[in-house]
């Protein structure tokens, strides 16, 4: 949490007079026993109609007062909260646009969406209690303690002894049952967990007749629920009788010692009064506290959260020798692993590939395809060897500057809401209608876009949910193509085309490398096989380098890749 | 509000009954004692009237009977408090156990056809709400009601003038907090409509940070983050600061009725016509607190209400949802009347009988379809007046373009969805006589979609036979080309797989699949799509086992690449809804019909 108290400085006016506006309104309220008191005492006494009415209006007077702290110490805490909240998801999203490749994956899309949501949430309404009540609620049981001793020093002593053991009670159970409460909370997640594999399962389970034990397992899931909600529920349930009995206890004890007081004329039955209604503002504040903390506790833990990730060094080095532009590009006994990965993803990679020149990729899932595509484009670095760019090593360059030569088609294909139009300009920003029909020609995409009613300027939804799995892949391909690239990456990003769309947009990637370097991945050896240069994966070693005729020849794996996709070659072109 | 909802709440809280007039009974003791207490006190100031004037041995019998009020309040609240956890615990942990029993007697149309997110959001969300807002609420009304009326019964007993001036101002607080909440209710859907805007952006911008880093669009998703940041932070802060009001005016309003319970309360003291003691203005003044507490308390609770009953409604809608005609009987069904228990433990003496019948019926594996139609929706048709002759023992391969109904005939063949004409027999015998589960367990199925529960790698594999031994299950990995990558996880086949497999990738699940059928020894095989995120070169490895599975099976197999089902005995090509050829490979290939076309786009 401290790490993230730097995001109120904007707000430190609101941050000091919240707190304070809530402190004045306490004050007042502190005040109006020792008025009724008084008007017992003095007014009752003697009979003094005017006295008690003027008491009455100093009542009216302090409470409106105290309103109007109220209002102003709502809007500052309020506000401090709100800019706070605005500035760390400002920072959240901040760190999570400089995070590289390798950091991005060490948190995870879902976790990273969540710091910046739910968990940001969950701070401000932290702090906006906190500027609200974390000060009122001590400072009115202590206070309420002070005025008690200007009452009667003795009374006090009972005030004394009643808080701390209140504060410890209050805590107590506080601190046995957050702990328990998390735990109950995971017994929740079991069973959320269980309900949805109930549903995204059932056809598995239907098949093999296991509702029954599916259904058994879950009643143990919920029985273990039920178990520690009650477990839980236990703890709490001391919480208001024993806070109930402690105060009342409290208050008859004052009542039996003030008997004494009042005796022997020390107190009055006023200032009695007085003491009793101290009391019972002390419980009013403890309950108001306990429940405070719960929140805070939970808003704590969201804090914490946040503050590791933005605690994390993230960007990259920049400096180094601007590149301008890439003509050749070489691995030197490449090898790559990944963070807190077993084993190596690539391992002692070496080939060059120069302007003009269509590489494939073409390997088994998992066998570092796209590892080495993202090296390639220097979204990772090599943890051994070295990546060459012009024949110069790659890590002595400006790597914002190396990128920006590259054009990626990546492995998803993802396109963003607003029109077709605004996702081609992600690739160019200042493209013109011509070279967006180009490069959507080069794609296969410039017939459908054609037809489309409002053709460039046509919605797209979210994630492009409104186009055809191979729509999205060819318009992915556009926005790329549309860039003034040096080098071309393909992440098997033709999976959803049928083989005749595949080809047309083949011809396109042919015209599109004359001038620069192609990167083609894919699993389908017809996508590859009249690549300039092919390089066969298997299990992240570099297994075969060459082109296709050479490979059938001379590499195993290429070859049974290449017969389990073609395995009667001579039978269709005879049948 | 459909009218059902309140009969089955009340079915629901009917098994608690016991535990519900409990908790109110406990309510009502701890409600007399809580405005008890004050009376006592102001009693014992009454006795404590200045120097000298001090009845210390009426004080004394005051104080030991305060002290036992404190203590049977103390322990009815607590025995209170668990009899309420404990109805929320039953309820709660029945309606769950009733909604798991309806999802495995929901048709899969209903599953298909509706959000995963929303049904578990109906199960998990909307009981707790529900619970906690209809059964903490009810007790809470009751006693702040019960409060209420204590209050103004004491009240009126000491004083009627001083209690009216509570009763005619209290109301104000209601007032102004319903009209903060209603002035508010605008600015908190303008903060939903922007964070929903942000959170939007986020979950596109986020969820896609390595194109966006890709495309080096860093600087201008940023700006626009900051526009929606900026809007949702002003909105947010109106909303806030306004409905924050709410406590400070009713607290003001609280203050006002103190102020004039003082006021009023020490002229009546003065008076000596209404003869009130200090003692009794202390009491007052004590309830003028009280009183107004339970109002505040009350308004919030009626919209936790509301909500709560809006929870229940889509609860009960879900469990009355029409079931399978002929849905799997769940043995220990949570059925709190005698009487539907009784009909449960007939079903389940059926069953246990169909059960053994299963066990010795072996099937052949003859298949026929006869002129069967089916359509998902009545108005778009798919698959119509369809045949089809299965011999014992045959592999029957399934291709054609997307949307053919493919996967449809998979459905069907399982029962996942009836057909609405027609019949499929099995063995001779209509399936739709037999028992689903039956049906089902003659069939050994893999899916495109990969679906593992979150448990060991081994429970995983051994889903289908959780008895199998270790030998057993490594053998079926092995078969399944799974043995390899199983070994080199962290655990072994001890490894945790995450909530959707997480941990995987999704050729390895499609792996853990097979596995999961080399494992079981079905009659008959259904592969969809089982091997479409292999790639190819594992693909051919696992096809021999496949092979030696499929030997003397009848198999059904659906796929997309024409290489997985070259040795087909006989090869369907579909077509909207249609069988258009028919034939081994070669004859189709020699046809040189939409077949051939396939295969030559494919290849060529």
């Amino acid at each position: 949490m401290k790490k993230l108290l730097c995001y109120l400085k904007d707000y430190k006016k609101e941050t000091v007079l919240g707190p304070l506006f809530k402190l004045l309104e306490a004050s007042f309220e502190l005040f109006v026993p020792l008025v009724m008191a008084a008007i017992i005492d003095v007014g009752i006494v003697n009979q003094d109609l005017p006295y008690i009415l003027k008491m009455g209006g100093v009542l009216v007077i302090l409470a409106f007062i105290g309103f109007v702290c109220a209002v102003f110490a709502q809007f500052f805490a309020a506000k401090a909260a709100v800019g706070f909240a605005a500035n760390v998801r400002k920072a959240i999203f901040d760190n999570i646009q400089k995070r590289t490749y390798s950091q991005m994956d060490s948190f995870g899309t879902s976790t990273m969406i969540n710091r910046l949501t739910a968990d940001v949430n969950q701070v401000q309404t932290g702090v906006n209690l906190v500027l609200r009540l974390f000060l009122r609620s001590p400072f009115i049981v202590f206070g309420a303690m002070i005025m008690a001793f200007t009452v009667d020093v003795k009374g006090a002593l009972i005030f004394v002894v009643t808080i701390p053991l209140l504060a410890v009670v209050v805590f107590t159970i506080l601190l046995v049952s957050i702990p328990l409460y998390k735990k109950v909370q995971n017994a929740l997640d079991a069973v959320v967990t269980k309900t949805r594999e109930n549903l995204t399962g059932i056809r598995v389970i239907r098949a093999f007749s296991m509702e029954e034990k599916e259904v058994a397992d879950y009643d143990d899931k919920v029985a273990v629920y039920k178990h520690l909600q009650l477990f839980a529920g236990r703890v709490g349930a001391f919480m208001n009788p024993v806070t109930f009995t402690i105060v009342n206890v409290a208050t008859l004890f004052i009542l039996w010692q003030g008997a004494g007081q009042v005796d022997t004329g020390v107190l009055t039955q006023g200032e009695l009064i007085a003491l009793v209604n101290y009391m019972a503002q002390i419980l009013v504040e403890l309950i108001k506290l306990a429940n405070l903390i719960i929140t805070v506790t939970r808003s704590l833990a969201g804090a914490d959260r946040i503050a590791d990730m933005l605690e994390e060094k993230v960007g990259e080095e920049n400096g180094g020798e601007a590149v301008e532009g890439v003509k050749e590009i070489t691995f030197r006994n490449v090898s790559f692993r990944y963070k807190n990965a077993g084993a190596d993803a690539l391992q002692n990679l070496s080939f060059t590939v120069k302007k003009g020149d269509i590489v494939g990729i073409i390997g088994g899932t998992g066998s570092g395809k796209t590892t080495l595509v993202n090296l390639a484009a220097g979204f990772y670095q090599a943890t051994d060897g070295e990546v060459l760019v012009n024949g110069k090593a790659l890590c002595d360059k400006d790597l914002a500057t190396y990128r920006e030569h590259f054009s990626m088609v990546p492995q998803t294909a993802v396109l963003f809401s607003g029109t077709i139009k605004e996702n081609l300009q992600w690739g160019k920003e200042n493209a013109t209608e011509e070279e967006m029909w180009h490069a959507l020609t080069l794609a296969d995409a410039a017939e459908f876009t054609q037809k489309k009613e409002k053709g460039l300027d046509s919605e797209v939804l979210q994630g492009g949910k409104n186009f055809s799995g191979g729509q999205r892949q060819r318009l992915s391909m556009a926005r790329s193509f549309i860039k003034d690239a040096d080098v071309f990456v393909l992440d098997d990003s033709t999976s959803a085309l049928d083989y005749a769309t595949e080809a047309r947009v083949r011809q396109g990637i042919r015209k599109l490398s004359e001038d620069s370097i192609c990167f083609i991945v894919s699993q389908r050896a017809a996508s590859i096989m009249d690549a300039d240069l092919i390089l066969v994966l298997d299990n992240g070693e570099l297994v075969g380098k060459g082109v296709h005729k050479e490979l059938l020849a001379d590499c195993s794996v290429y070859r049974e890749i290449y017969s389990s996709q073609f395995p009667l070659e001579e039978e269709v072109q005879h049948a | 509000m459909r009218k059902n909802t309140l009969y089955m709440i009340f079915k629901y809280i009917k098994a608690n009954t016991v535990l519900l007039m409990l908790s109110l009974l406990l309510a009502l003791i701890t409600v007399a004692g809580t405005l008890l207490l004050p009376i006592l006190t102001g009693k014992g100031v009454d006795l404590i009237l200045g120097p000298g004037n001090v009845d210390y041995e009426g004080v004394l019998a005051l104080i030991t009977f305060a002290a036992v009020v404190i203590g049977i309040t103390m322990i009815a609240q607590f025995l209170m408090n668990l009899c309420n956890n404990r109805m929320v615990a039953n309820v709660v942990e029945r309606m769950r156990r009733d909604a798991i029993r309806k999802i495995q007697h929901l048709p899969i149309r209903y599953v298909d056809g509706n959000a995963y997110g929303k049904v578990v959001n109906c199960i998990i969300a909307d009981v707790d709400t529900f619970s906690e807002g209809l059964l903490m609420g009810f007790s809470q009304i009751f006693t702040g009601v019960l409060t209420i009326l204590g209050t103004l019964v004491f009240m009126f007993t000491i004083d009627v003038k001083v209690t009216l001036i509570v009763v005619l101002v209290t109301p104000l607080s209601f007032f102004v907090a319903g009209f903060v909440s209603k002035k508010t209710f605008t600015m908190f859907t303008a903060q939903s409509k922007a964070r929903g805007a942000l959170t939007g952006f986020i979950d596109e911008m986020v969820g896609n940070q390595k194109i966006v880093r890709a495309f080096g669009r860093e600087e201008e998703s940023m700006e626009q983050f900051e526009i929606l940041n900026d809007e949702l932070q002003k909105v947010s802060l109106k909303a806030i600061f306004f409905s924050s009001l709410t406590n400070p005016s009713t607290r003001f309003i609280n203050a006002l009725v103190y102020a004039g319970v003082g006021v009023f309360g020490a002229f009546c003291v003065m008076d000596p016509e209404t003869a009130m003691t200090v003692g009794e203005l202390s009491c007052f003044l004590s309830y003028a607190n009280q009183y107004t507490k339970p109002f505040n308390e009350i308004s919030g609770v009626i919209a936790e209400f509301q909500n709560a009953l809006a929870c229940a409604n889509h609860f009960f809608a879900f469990l009355e949802e029409e079931e399978e005609k002929d849905a799997v009987d769940l043995l220990h069904q949570v059925v709190s009347d005698a009487e539907e228990r009784k009909e449960s433990k007939g079903n389940a003496a059926t069953e246990d009988k169909n059960a053994a019948k299963t066990a010795e019926e072996k099937k052949q594996g003859s298949v026929e379809i006869r002129n069967v139609t089916f359509s998902y929706a009545p108005e778009q048709k798919l698959i119509e007046n369809f045949s089809l002759k299965v011999s014992p023992g045959e592999r029957v391969a399934i291709v054609g373009p997307t949307g053919c109904g493919k996967t449809t005939l998979i459905n069907l063949l399982m029962r996942f969805y009836d057909v609405k004409n027609g019949e499929i027999l099995l063995d001779g015998t209509e399936i739709q006589e037999m028992d689903r589960q039956e049906l089902r367990s003659h069939y050994g199925m893999v899916l495109q979609e990969t679906w593992l529960k979150k448990g060991t790698i081994r429970e995983n594999i051994a889903f289908g036979r959780p008895e199998a031994t270790q030998e057993e299950v490594e053998a079926a990995a092995r078969k399944a080309h799974a043995h390899g990558f199983i070994s080199r996880m962290p655990n072994g086949y001890d490894t945790m797989i995450l909530e959707d497999g997480g941990n995987l990738s999704n050729g390895q699940k499609q792996l853990l699949c097979i596995a999961r059928i080399m494992l079981t020894d079905p009659e008959m095989l259904i592969l969809d799509e089982a091997t479409s995120s292999i790639d190819t070169r594992t693909e051919l490895k696992i096809q021999d086992a496949f092979a030696t599975l499929m030997e003397g099976r009848t198999s059904f197999i659906v796929a997309h690449r024409l290489s997985t089902i070259r040795n087909a005995d006989t090869i369907l090509v579909m077509k909207n809804g249609n069988v258009i050829e028919q034939g081994n490979h070669e004859e189709l290939l020699a046809r040189k019909g939409f077949y051939y076309e396939l295969y030559q786009a494919q290849w060529a």
